[in-house]
C-alpha cells in the first residue's frame, strides 16, 4: 500500500512464442520499445515537474527568507506586510502537529475498530452498507465537513467543553483559560478526526480482509475465540496496513483547508490548553492570508507551505521506517 | 488424556452442497488412524467436524453426533471454542504465526488457557518442543520469529504448539505434503511417539505413510464428482493393505483407479 509510489518501469509483456516468428516477433519487439519508451519517459517527465515545482517553491520561500526579521521557526506573529517584514511559523507548526496528533488519537482506535467490525464481526448483510456509508463519508467536500462543523460540531461542543473544564481541568490540557465558543484546537483536532476516518478505515478493512485463511485457522484451532483470532492472527497481520492507513490520514489532516479555515478563529498564540480558543494551522494560515497577500506576502506563504511539505515528507519516512523495521515478523513467508 | 472418538450418522454440508453423508466410525484411544481416498471425498471436511473447525467456513453445517468418551461434541451446550481446545490440529501447509517468535508460538495456545507465569510456560515450552522433535534445532533462537525456521521445521513447530496445551486428540491433515523426504520422515517418528500419549488421525495421500504410521486405515470414496463421500470401509491398516474387504479400496490401493 504504502509503496505504490514507486515509478520504477513495469516488465515489458513477453512476446508469444509459439506463433510464427515472421510477423508477431517484430511487433512484439516494437510495442515493447514503445512501452518501455512511453513509461520511461512519462517517469523522467514526472520528475521534472516535481523538480521544478519543489524548485520554484524553494526560490520563492528563500526570497522571502531572508527578508524576515524575525526568527522564521520561532516567531509566533505573521507580519510580512510590516516593516520590517516580520513573521514565523512557530504558531502554524505547533497547531498543525497538535490538531493532527488529536486527529489521530481519535479517528484510528476508532477507524480500526469499525473496519474490524466489518470485517470479522458484522454478518454480511450488515458489512457491505456499513462499509458503504463509511466510504461516502470520504465523498463529502471538505468545505461540509467545515460548514457542518461551524454549525452544529461548535455549538454542540460547547457543552462537551465546558464539561471537559469543569472535570478534567487538572489534566492540564483540558484546562480552559480562555472564554470563548469552542473554535480551539480540539474542534478542529475532532473535526479531522471524523473527516479521516473514512480513509483510515477502508483502508484499514482490505488490510484485515487479506489476512491469510491459515493464519486465522492457525488462532481457531487452538480454541481462540473470536477477540482471540483478531488478537493473535489479525492484527499482527494487519499492523503495516494499519500504518500506512493512518499515514494516508495523517497526511490528509496535516494538510487539511477548508475545514479547519472555517471552524477555527485563528489568532498567533501557543497554548496546550486546548480547549482556549484560537491556534492555526499551515494550510489555514495559507487559505486565510493568501488572498490579501502582496507578492512578498505570498513568497511568505510559500515557505510556510514548504515546511508543510517537509513535515509530510518525515511523517511519511517515520512511517516507512516503522513498517521496514518490521519486515523480518512480516506475514509473507508462511 | 487420549480419548476414543465415536462418530455416528455425521453428514457435512457446504450450503446446500453435501460434502460427506452419513459416515460413522470409532478412532481408537492411543493409535493412529489414516485416512486416504481421492481428492475431493472428503477427508479434510471429515476431519475438520471432528473439532468443529467446518462450521467456521461459510456455509458449513454439520449433523450427527461425534463422541469424545462420552460427550457430544455437538451438544447443545458445547461451546466450540472448549472443544477446539481439547482436539488440536495440524494444517496441510505449516502456519505459524508468523510475526510471533519461536517461544510465544508454542505458548499461544497456553495463554490462551490462562497460563501466563514464565516459569511455567518455560517449561511446557522446552517440553512441547522436545516432543515435536525441535528443540535442539532452535533452542538458542527461542526468541526468533517462527517463520523464520524451514518448512519441515515449520511443521514441527505448528505440532509442538497443538501437544503444549495436551489436547486429547490430535488431528492432521496431510502434515507432510507440503515437506521434503527427511522432514517427512522426522514427522512419521514423531507420530509414531506421540501415539503413547493422543489419540491421532492423519489425512494422507502418501499410501506408503499410511501404511508405515497408522494402526488402522479408513478409506473414503465418491460416487462421482459433486456427490457427497462416504466411508468405504474401516479396519486395521495391514487388512486394509493386504486384505480389504471392499473391491473399491484394493483398486485405489494398488492404483487402479478410476
Ligand atoms: N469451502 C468450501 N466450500 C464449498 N465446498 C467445499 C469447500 N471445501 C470443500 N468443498 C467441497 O467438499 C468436498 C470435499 O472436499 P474436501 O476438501 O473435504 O476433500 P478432500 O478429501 O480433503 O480432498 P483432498 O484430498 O484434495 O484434500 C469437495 O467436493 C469440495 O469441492
Ligand atoms: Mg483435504
Amino acid at each position: 500500500m504504502a509503496s505504490t509510489t514507486s515509478i520504477d518501469t513495469p516488465p515489458p509483456p513477453r512476446a508469444p512464442q509459439a506463433e510464427p516468428p515472421s510477423a508477431s516477433t517484430s511487433t512484439g519487439r516494437a510495442g515493447d520499445k514503445i512501452f518501455s519508451g512511453l513509461s520511461k519517459g512519462s517517469g523522467i517527465l514526472l520528475l521534472v515537474i516535481m523538480a521544478s515545482i519543489a524548485g520554484f517553491l524553494a526560490y520563492r520561500a528563500a526570497i522571502a527568507i531572508s527578508k524576515d526579521e524575525g526568527n522564521f521557526l520561532t516567531t509566533f506573529d505573521w507580519n510580512p506586510s510590516a516593516s520590517p517584514p516580520v513573521f514565523g511559523i512557530a504558531v502554524l507548526l505547533f497547531g498543525t502537529v497538535v490538531s493532527s496528533i488529536i486527529a489521530m488519537v481519535i479517528a484510528v482506535p476508532i477507524a480500526v475498530g469499525i473496519a474490524l467490525f466489518i470485517s470479522h464481526y458484522a454478518p454480511r448483510r450488515l458489512a457491505a452498507p456499513v462499509a458503504y456509508v463509511v466510504d461516502l463519508l470520504a465523498a463529502v467536500p471538505s468545505i461540509i465537513y467545515g460548514i457542518w462543523g461551524a454549525l452544529v460540531l461548535v455549538p454542540y461542543l460547547d457543552g462537551l467543553n465546558s464539561w471537559l473544564d469543569q472535570y478534567f481541568a487538572w489534566t492540564y490540557i483540558f484546562d480552559q483559560t480562555q472564554p470563548g465558543v469552542a473554535r480551539n484546537m480540539l474542534t478542529v483536532g475532532i473535526l479531522l478526526a471524523i473527516m479521516i476516518l473514512p480513509i483510515v478505515t477502508s483502508v484499514s478493512r482490505e488490510v484485515f480482509l487479506q489476512v491469510p485463511r491459515m493464519n486465522e485457522e492457525a488462532a481457531l484451532a487452538l480454541g481462540a475465540t473470536r477477540w482471540e483470532v483478531i488478537r493473535l492472527s489479525v492484527l499482527p497481520f494487519g499492523r503495516s496496513g494499519v500504518i500506512s492507513a493512518s499515514m494516508l490520514g495523517l497526511g490528509r489532516a496535516l494538510g487539511e483547508t477548508m475545514a479547519v479555515a472555517t471552524v477555527l478563529s485563528p489568532n498567533y498564540l501557543i497554548s496546550l490548553h486546548l480547549l482556549d480558543p484560537g491556534g492555526g494551522t499551515f494550510a489555514q494560515n495559507i487559505a486565510a492570508k493568501f488572498d490579501e497577500a502582496d507578492e512578498f506576502g505570498r513568497d511568505a506563504l510559500i515557505a510556510s507551505g514548504l515546511v508543510l511539505f517537509v513535515l509530510t515528507l518525515l511523517v511519511n519516512g517515520a512511517a516507512r521506517l516503522i513498517i521496514a523495521r518490521r519486515k523480518e515478523y512480516s506475514g509473507a513467508n508462511a | 488424556m487420549a480419548k476414543r472418538i465415536d462418530v455416528s450418522g455425521l453428514t457435512a454440508y457446504y450450503g446446500s452442497h453435501r460434502a460427506i453423508d452419513d459416515i460413522s466410525m470409532t478412532v481408537e484411544p492411543r493409535s493412529v488412524t489414516a485416512f486416504i481416498g481421492p481428492s475431493g471425498c472428503g477427508k479434510s471436511t471429515f476431519l475438520r467436524t471432528l473439532n468443529r473447525m467446518h462450521e467456521v467456513t461459510p456455509g458449513g453445517r454439520v449433523e450427527g453426533k461425534v463422541l469424545l468418551d462420552d460427550e457430544n461434541l455437538y451438544g447443545a451446550n458445547v461451546d466450540p471454542v472448549a472443544v477446539r481446545r481439547t482436539v488440536g490440529m495440524v494444517f496441510q501447509r505449516p502456519n505459524p504465526f508468523p510475526t510471533m517468535s519461536i517461544f510465544d508460538n508454542v505458548a499461544a495456545g497456553l495463554r490462551l488457557n490462562g497460563k501466563v507465569r514464565k516459569s511455567e510456560l518455560a517449561e511446557v515450552v522446552e517440553k512441547s518442543l522436545k516432543g515435536a522433535n525441535l528443540w535442539n534445532e532452535v533452542k538458542d533462537r527461542l526468541n526468533k520469529p517462527g517463520s523464520g525456521l524451514s518448512g519441515g521445521q515449520q511443521q514441527r513447530l505448528c505440532i509442538a504448539r497443538a501437544i503444549a496445551v495436551e489436547p486429547d486428540v490430535l488431528l492432521m491433515d496431510e502434515p507432510c505434503s507440503a515437506l521434503d523426504p527427511i522432514s517427512t520422515l522426522a514427522i512419521e517418528d514423531l507420530i509414531g511417539e506421540l501415539k503413547e500419549r493422543f489419540t491421532i488421525v492423519i489425512v494422507t495421500h502418501n499410501m506408503q505413510q499410511a501404511a508405515r504410521v497408522s494402526d488402522r486405515t479408513a478409506f473414503f470414496n465418491l460416487a462421482a464428482v459433486g456427490q457427497p463421500g462416504k466411508l468405504i470401509e474401516i479396519d486395521e491398516t495391514e487388512r486394509i493393505f493386504a486384505n480389504p474387504s471392499v473391491q473399491a479400496t484394493e483398486d485405489y490401493i494398488s492404483g487402479r483407479f478410476g
